[in-house]
């Protein structure tokens, strides 16, 4: 039986009715349509599924939409302001840290995280911060980059 | 100063915008009107016959659409080369690995499709099964494949000068031998696809594919379509490194399920299923014996090895070609003996991953000069130096060297990572190695028998002359060949990088043999650059007939013209630029240079559409031995790098601290995107060193399919890394271009190897280099030590076990 629940995404609520075993990241993707969010696991290994539930960073394939109920969701379709890119949006695209861009929304999610909490993190404070987060194409040096580019 | 306008720059990737905003399309975020969802059965089993598969149950579960096994899809073999088609798209007498596909359904819901999947009754036999290459060799083994005695997919034989005359006059011959372990490729998005076929007959085919051409070849084979009435089309892809460079069993359980239904139908592997089909790196042995004389001339290499390939061929005939004759070059060596056997097992079948086939020879030769440098007490890098192939030089077994950084590379990571101060001058469990490597730039035939060009691009400008739409078929997965073409395009022009607009990965662009063995920034990027100068020739010669200036005298550079001598009266052709747009605000003013937007839009007005065109294909290459093809390129990326670590002797585990690492690609289009591929492919290589393995039970069941258990390199593991950018002017590449994608990894493994063997004096000769296996290798190694001491002197060593 699905149940609906209240949530709000990016500063939108919702309405939706979900599935007791539907994931959020499931019903992000298909229900809301915000496919900014990628699944590239469905088990919590490779953050590229991360969304910032409540101001903390989860892999969204690890929790139940029912879970979000009454809760505030920042998916990537929500990083960016009214006046254009995020700082660490444009940084990822300066320092070359986008490469087949699979990883890039929940690694941006983690950074953004990362630097709310802490706006001047060491690099091991960073390399920490996006440790959950899996890149196959870069080697991650251009993405510390840019974290370190905007934390100054 | 560079002398380009667009290219040679660190332009932002022209895809970079949306990525970053979440915006860019990856197949599953596509969706369609009455779309379906697909789901495979396979097989539980590693070897087995089948004898009977109901699917009555499955089709009776409401909101099933159709499900499909061998009955419907008809026994049309396929696979990479023709030479070795041994697949079906599903098995029909009997299950090769677990993972083989057996069935697929169609449903309203993916719910819905796994539950009838997991209706469907097969009866099976169990056979017994081979895991390892001993075991499927050996005599009396089940055979996988009855076309294949012994289960040998492929064996190659081949010898170039005369090895045994070589070794006779060698003053010092060496044998090592090193062992991989099967990899996954572990790109981020699992590979997914949407087929939709039509009421007019027509196939449309979204995929996270490598390579649309081979895939739309395949499936218009496999499925009885003509060519043309199938179109793939390849969204964003989210990483690729080789085994998404073949058609899959989801691709054409998707068509085959869409044309009976005559709906859309979305299917995608999950991790697990990423695992069961494989096709990412082969386990290899090697063995491999080098003659040299006193001075370090490398005088002859004799070389054996094994690949355990899995249930089919995939690329397995090209890999085991690969594993030899890439060792050609980058070092003179008159004399090469290579006997290589690829392997039938029951287990998913191996491909092509990042370095084809050559990675792990590279690895276990590399290691095997540096203990040949040791033993003459020459510096590793003096006896690379030595004998270091030159730009022209062509190599035993044809490979033509027509540019060659590779002196230059040594010499940099040699120089900026403080070499000479640094070797054998570390304290102990502290080690410093280096290692080169080289690669193709494009393989130099296709993968099937054709004289096709390997890359056609069309140039279009819109009407207003403002923008070029570029079309090409070759495929971005992560690598950033659209920015790259991009910037060729708009160079080849003389025009801004923001005035063009580039549309790939559609088989209705054209022909493009796709993103594998590092072809694309070379072929697609000739091709490119043809059609751009074909654009810029039409346009300077419409604006030759209408202002009288010869064409020669005249040049596009950052979107103006350019007169070479006397400016000519251009204000008539302004003028009726300015009256086709009447109430533009953006009309130029009349004192201004002529533009390429109005010379373009002349063009238009006397010619209709202009349209350039660009081709590509190799000339003839390499060799007339069987198999010569596999290794010619018309160009060769090469790199060295050297790798400064620490280990810890009590525990065995290894910090990789630094890595210095040179790459020749002949011209970097665009810098920041080489220095990615560069570090990319040192974190894969890293990653292979210290810890990739796909483990299986006795079942031939993978244990670690998941990237929690299959642990590739995290932020945390990867150490600071210089990348330096050698550029030898490729003169068969687009401006000089070559390489970089697959051949920065070759060092990587190697270079650690011998920074391991620095730190600890003690070799490892099997991969993935994990503290219990490093802490093994020490621990043996102290043993004989004390034992040798206790012979001669009687008395125990204490402290590193470095010399």
């Amino acid at each position: 039986m699905k149940k609906l629940i209240r949530v709000t995404v990016n500063g939108v609520e919702y309405e939706v009715a979900v599935k007791p075993n539907q994931t959020l990241v499931d019903m992000i993707r298909y229900d809301l349509g915000l496919t900014g969010t990628k699944n590239g696991c469905g088990e919590g290994d490779c953050g590229a599924c991360t969304v910032i539930l409540d101001g903390t960073p989860v892999n969204s394939c690890l929790v139940l939409a029912m879970q979000a109920d009454g809760r505030t969701i920042t998916t990537i379709e929500g990083v960016e302001g009214k006046d254009g890119l995020h700082p660490l949006q444009q940084a990822f695209i300066e320092k070359g840290a986008i490469q087949c861009g699979f990883c890039t929304p929940g690694m941006v999610l983690s950074a953004k995280n990362l630097l709310d909490e802490n706006p001047h993190p060491t690099e091991d404070e960073i390399r920490e911060g996006i440790s959950g987060n899996l890149c196959r194409c870069t080697g991650y040096l251009q993405i510390i980059d840019a974290v370190k580019s905007v934390s100054k | 100063m560079s002398e380009y306008d667009v290219i040679n720059t660190r332009a932002a990737r022209v895809d970079a915008s949306d990525k970053v905003r979440g915006r860019a399309v990856y197949v599953d975020d596509i969706k369609m009107p009455g779309m379906l969802y697909g789901a495979l059965l396979q097989s539980p089993l590693a070897h087995g016959e089948l004898l009977n598969i109901d699917t009555s149950a499955a089709e009776r579960l409401p909101g099933v659409k159709s499900v499909v096994t061998y009955k419907e899809a008809g026994l049309v073999k396929y696979g990479v080369s023709p030479a070795r088609y041994d697949e079906t798209l599903f098995c029909h007498d009997k299950v090769r690995h677990v993972g083989d596909n057996i069935a697929a359904v169609a449903a309203t819901d993916l719910d819905t499709a796994l539950e009838a999947v997991s209706l469907i009754k097969v009866e099976y036999r169990e056979l017994p099964a081979v895991f390892t290459v001993e075991e499927a060799m050996a005599e009396g083994a089940p055979a996988l494949h009855a076309a294949y005695p012994r289960n040998i997919t492929a064996e190659v034989h081949d010898e170039f000068g005369d090895v045994a005359a070589a070794f006779k006059k060698c003053d010092l011959i060496k044998t090592s031998s090193l062992v991989n372990k099967r990899q996954d490729a572990a790109f981020i998005e699992p590979q997914g696809c949407l087929a939709s076929y039509d009421f007019s007959g027509n196939l449309t085919v979204y995929s996270s594919t490598q390579v649309p051409h081979y895939l739309q070849r395949i499936i218009a084979m496999v499925l009885g379509l003509p060519v043309g009435k199938v179109r793939v089309i390849k969204p964003y892809v989210g990483g690729g490194f080789g085994p998404k460079a073949g058609a899959s069993h989801l691709e054409l359980a998707a068509c085959l399920l869409s044309m009976k239904t005559g709906k859309p139908v979305k299917m995608n592997f999950d991790r697990q299923q990423v695992f069961m089909h494989g096709r990412a790196r082969h386990q290899f042995f090697h063995t491999m014996t080098t003659g040299v004389k006193k001075d370090g001339a490398i005088m002859a290499l004799e070389h054996k090895c094994y690949l355990n390939g899995g249930a089919y061929s995939s690329f397995g005939i090209a890999t085991v070609y690969y594993a030899g004759s890439l060792l050609g070059g980058p070092y003179k060596l008159p004399n090469m003996k290579y006997d290589g056997y690829r392997v039938f097992t029951n287990l998913p079948a191996c491909g092509a991953q990042r370095g084809h086939g050559g990675v792990i020879a590279r690895a276990c030769w590399e290691q095997q000069l540096d203990m040949i440098a040791e033993e003459l007490g020459m510096d590793p890098i003096e006896l690379r130096l030595k004998n270091m192939m030159k730009a022209g030089d062509v190599t035993c077994n044809f490979l033509d060297m027509s540019s060659l950084g590779m002196k230059e590379c040594v010499e940099a990571v040699r120089d900026r990572s403080g070499w000479k101060e640094k070797k054998g001058k570390l304290p102990p469990g502290k080690g410093i190695g280096m290692s080169c490597g080289f690669f193709v730039s494009g393989a130099g035939y296709p993968i099937y028998r054709s004289d096709t060009f390997h890359g056609t691009v069309i140039i279009k400008l819109t009407e207003d002359g403002g923008t070029a739409l570029v079309y090409t078929a070759s495929a971005e997965i992560g690598q950033g060949s659209d920015t790259t073409f991009a910037m060729i395009a708009a160079e080849a022009m003389g025009i801004p990088l923001e005035c063009v607009r580039l549309e790939s990965g559609d088989t209705d662009f054209g022909v493009d043999l796709g993103a594998y063995s590092s072809r694309q920034t070379l072929m697609t990027g000739l091709a490119t650059k043809e059609a751009g100068e074909d654009i810029k020739r039409q346009v300077l010669e419409v604006l030759s007939e209408e202002l009288h200036v010869p064409i020669e005298d005249m040049d596009i550079k950052k979107g103006f013209i350019v007169f070479r001598k006397e400016k000519p009266d251009f204000s008539a052709l302004r003028t009726r630029y300015i009256k086709e747009h009447r109430g533009w605000t953006d009309n130029p003013g009349m004192d201004e240079e002529l533009s390429f937007k109005e010379a373009s839009r002349i063009a238009f007005l006397s010619r209709g559409s202009i349209v350039g065109k660009g081709k590509y294909k190799p000339p003839e290459l390499g060799g007339t031995h069987k198999g010569a093809a596999v290794g010619t390129s018309p160009a060769y990326g090469c790199s060295a790098q050297v790798v400064e670590l620490s280990v810890d002797e009590g525990t065995g585990k290894i910090n990789i601290e630094k890595m210095t690492d040179a790459h020749d690609c002949g011209l970097a289009i665009n810098r920041t995107s080489v220095e990615g591929q560069m570090n990319g492919s040192l974190s894969m290589g890293l990653g292979e060193a210290l810890f990739e393995e796909v483990k299986f039970d006795d079942k031939g069941r993978v244990l670690n399919d998941d990237l929690a258990e299959y642990k590739i390199t995290r932020a945390l593991d990867m150490p600071a890394i210089e990348p330096i950018i050698i550029e030898s002017k490729e003169p068969n590449g687009p401006f000089g271009a070559k390489e970089v994608g697959e051949g920065a990894i070759m060092p990587a493994i190697p270079a650690i190897l011998n920074a391991v063997y620095d730190a600890i004096g003690v070799r490892i000769f099997e991969l993935p280099m994990k503290p219990e296996r490093v802490y093994m290798a020490i621990k043996e190694y102290r043993r004989k030590k004390e034992e040798a001491l206790r012979s001669s002197e009687g008395k125990a060593p204490g402290g590193s076990a470095k010399k």
